[in-house]
């Protein structure tokens, strides 16, 4: 045995080292293949981001390859992951919930541009309360989600809701515990329509003054749906669906409105566009018009202005331009609205021109 | 095998291999070298993933480590609006729902090993031990949606009031704190479905230990006239002790780092301590789950990463210890276990 014992050593000596050849080997390999696969032709086209406008991309996607066009392949890994994955050019396009700031914007070489619009709906579980019945103001929803009014029937509710008889429950106030353009959108018309009245700020996540955290639509969803008294938000497709108890906002020109796909296009259509080119930061809360829902939100596509593959770019920029022209009706179908044509032509006119390849400009 | 005498058994089948190696010397044989080149290489592939995951982990937690010093674990203000990442209130709940889940899945997991193992007829306790096994082959996301759907209405409605009621309902830590909001949503609710995941696990360790213990020291209990239970208790689960309390540690690691069943049901609250089991919370791991895919600030994914490295050091705390636990009972018990 001693005596075969040091060649055998040597032996497992130089397995052990061949064995990390192999394994050297095979780590460049993979990092050569997943380089080399997102050059692929413009067959596809790739995007990922926001998880909101997932159904009506992939749907349109669907039906502009049935005419012919490329195919999209849309990622849903949330608007953090879209904008990560189009600053490191991965992508064709990132989508995202909340608009980038020019800042960053211009530090990061992208372009963006809204593709679609939702709203989000205040919903609420209150006995003796039907869908549509129950009224709220901007200064009301904050002083809620604040905590300082905790009784559905405090007078300051009451006030606007004459003749609805409001029982002495206790509001359970329900929020998203995940991140989510949803909050985003909701927490901005806070801030933008009682500013002074809502101090927690806006963004995907927020330090809530009080209530419980639901994870997704569902989790708030189902949180209002089991206890008596629960107030939440939710995005309005789902409100819908789930058939849930939604509450009429007073928007900025002093009228309660009612969620519905036309109030968000009166967001869209009413808001000024113009002057946030060029880099079409605008957040669609708190909108004027009479008829104009007041947490509407647009959700943006997000593109590099210098693009390797002008072949991919074209491709991307075609997907859009029929989406823009011919994506309406599936649009209103999945309770989305798709952007008014007005807006199409600022961003045909303003922000696609900046989106070239080797110094020519792909959209003409 | 130092100890036993005769050793001839044993050497036997290595003797036999020198013998086929003596027999087939001269000849090309490369089965044997290439099979050994792939093992090592998936061996070494196993060993350079654990490092490298604690590299990269440590590497892209360095923004926080660096720049929010111990303000991760010291503070509760968790604001990635206003720049603030205290998860105090995340390793709060991640320690409490934790309890509450051992607190109820070790006696219950004991109870079903012991019966498994000593009073049932080994044919039903086989479909038994089956279904305890098929929990954990459950996806924790199904934990989740039945938590959501089923466990927190049941809490929220039947639980809570009751237990709020009762005389428990005044006593620090079940008195509904100031984040109440009916106790549905919350740690507790937490525990228990954590109760039910990490049951499995701590269950089929504790049945493999408890069939350790030699026949002849339980029937010798018997024969002096021992009942059942003072079998059970006085022989079984003494001699069994250090096995089961390797089985609590496997159960443990489990239940801190479960993650998406408890972002379900937990109630998300980053900003407040809980002052009760009933109150709504948040866990490392769920805290990471429902922010992680919408961070874009550099210091917050930082952070983020630090909590998830926090709870990879705690979870592989347990983890040794649990090894280094058993490994001692298999010595004690001579290799058995």
């Amino acid at each position: 045995m001693n005596k075969s014992a040091s060649p055998r050593r040597l032996i497992r000596a130089a397995t052990t080292a061949l064995a990390l050849v192999v394994m050297a080997l095979a780590v460049v390999a993979c990092g050569g293949s997943s380089g080399g696969g997102s050059q692929s032709s413009a067959d596809t086209i790739v995007g990922a981001g926001a998880s909101f406008p997932y159904p009506l991309y992939s749907k349109w996607g669907e039906e502009y390859a049935g005419t012919g066009g490329a195919k999209l392949n849309y990622q849903s890994i949330g608007s953090g992951g879209g904008i990560s994955a189009v600053k490191a050019g991965t992508v064709d396009f990132g989508a995202s919930d909340a608009p980038l700031e020019e800042q960053e914007l211009n530090d990061s070489g992208l372009v963006q541009f809204p593709l679609c619009v939702g709203g989000v709906v205040p919903v609420v579980n209150v006995e003796g309360v039907a869908d549509g019945q129950l009224k709220l103001t901007a200064d009301l929803l904050a002083r809620i989600y604040n905590g300082e009014i905790i009784s559905w029937n405090d007078p300051a509710v009451a006030a606007v809701n004459a003749g609805v008889t409001l029982p002495d429950a206790k509001i359970n106030v329900v929020h998203r515990s995940d991140s989510s353009g949803t909050t985003w959108i909701f927490t901005n018309y806070l801030a933008a329509a009682a500013p002074g009245v809502w101090k927690a700020g806006a963004d995907k996540e927020v330090p809530w003054p009080t209530g419980v955290g639901g994870k997704g639509n569902e989790g708030v969803a189902a949180s209002v749906q089991q206890l008596s008294g629960s107030i939440g938000y939710v995005e309005y497709a789902y409100a819908k669906q789930a058939a849930m108890t939604s509450v009429q906002m007073q928007n900025k020109d002093g009228a309660f409105v009612a969620a519905s796909l036309e109030a968000f296009e009166a967001a869209a259509a009413e808001a000024d566009w113009q002057t946030s080119l060029p880099s079409m930061y605008l957040v669609l809360v708190d909108q004027p018009g009479a008829t104009t829902w007041p947490i509407a939100g647009a959700s943006f596509i997000l593109m590099a202005k210098e693009q390797q593959d002008a072949a991919r770019g074209k491709a991307s920029l075609d997907f859009f331009d029929w989406a823009y022209t011919n994506g309406a009706a599936t649009a209103t179908s999945l309770d989305y609205v798709a952007i008014p044509q007005t807006v199409y032509d600022l961003v045909q006119s303003d922000v696609w021109p900046d989106i070239t390849s080797a110094g020519t400009a792909l959209w003409k | 095998m130092s100890t036993v005498q005769n050793t001839e058994y044993l050497a036997s089948p290595r003797g036999s291999r020198d013998a086929a190696e003596a027999a087939s010397r001269g000849r090309l044989r490369l089965g044997d070298p290439i099979f050994r080149v792939v093992a090592t290489a998936c061996g070494l592939a196993v060993a350079a993933a654990m490092f490298g995951l604690t590299a990269v982990l440590i590497y892209n937690s360095w923004p926080a480590i660096a720049g929010l010093k111990t303000e991760v674990l010291t503070t509760v203000a968790w604001s990635p609006s206003s720049g603030q990442y205290g998860a105090l209130a995340a390793l709060a709940g991640t320690a409490l729902s934790t309890v509450v889940a051992m607190v109820i899945a070790v006696p219950l997991a004991l109870v079903i090993a012991l019966l498994l193992v000593e009073l049932v007829h080994p044919s039903i306790g086989r479909i038994i031990g089956m279904a305890v096994e098929m929990l954990a082959a459950i996806p924790s996301i199904i934990f989740g949606m039945v938590g959501l759907f089923v466990v927190v209405p049941f809490m929220q409605e039947t639980i809570v009031p009751w237990l709020v009621e009762s005389p428990l309902g005044s006593v620090p830590g079940i008195k509904p704190g100031p984040t109440f909001q009916g106790g549905g949503l919350s740690i507790f609710t937490a525990g228990i479905v954590l109760a039910f995941m990490v049951l499995p696990y701590i269950t089929a360790v504790a049945r493999d230990v408890l069939r350790m213990v030699p026949q002849v020291t339980k029937e010798a209990g018997y024969g002096m006239g021992s009942t059942t239970w003072e079998v059970l208790h006085k022989i079984s689960l003494r001699y069994a002790n250090s096995g089961i309390v390797g089985a609590v540690f496997i159960g443990l690691g489990r239940a801190l780092g479960e993650t998406m069943a408890v972002a379900f049901i937990v109630g998300s609250v980053y900003t407040d301590l809980p002052r009760s089991l009933l109150d709504p919370g948040t866990t490392i791991a769920s805290l990471i789950a429902n922010t992680f895919n919408e961070a874009t600030d550099q210091i917050q994914i930082a952070a983020l990463i630090e909590l998830g490295l926090i709870l990879f050091l705690i979870s592989m705390v347990f983890q040794v210890i649990a090894q280094l636990w058993l490994r001692r009972v298999q010595r004690k018990t001579g290799g058995r276990a």
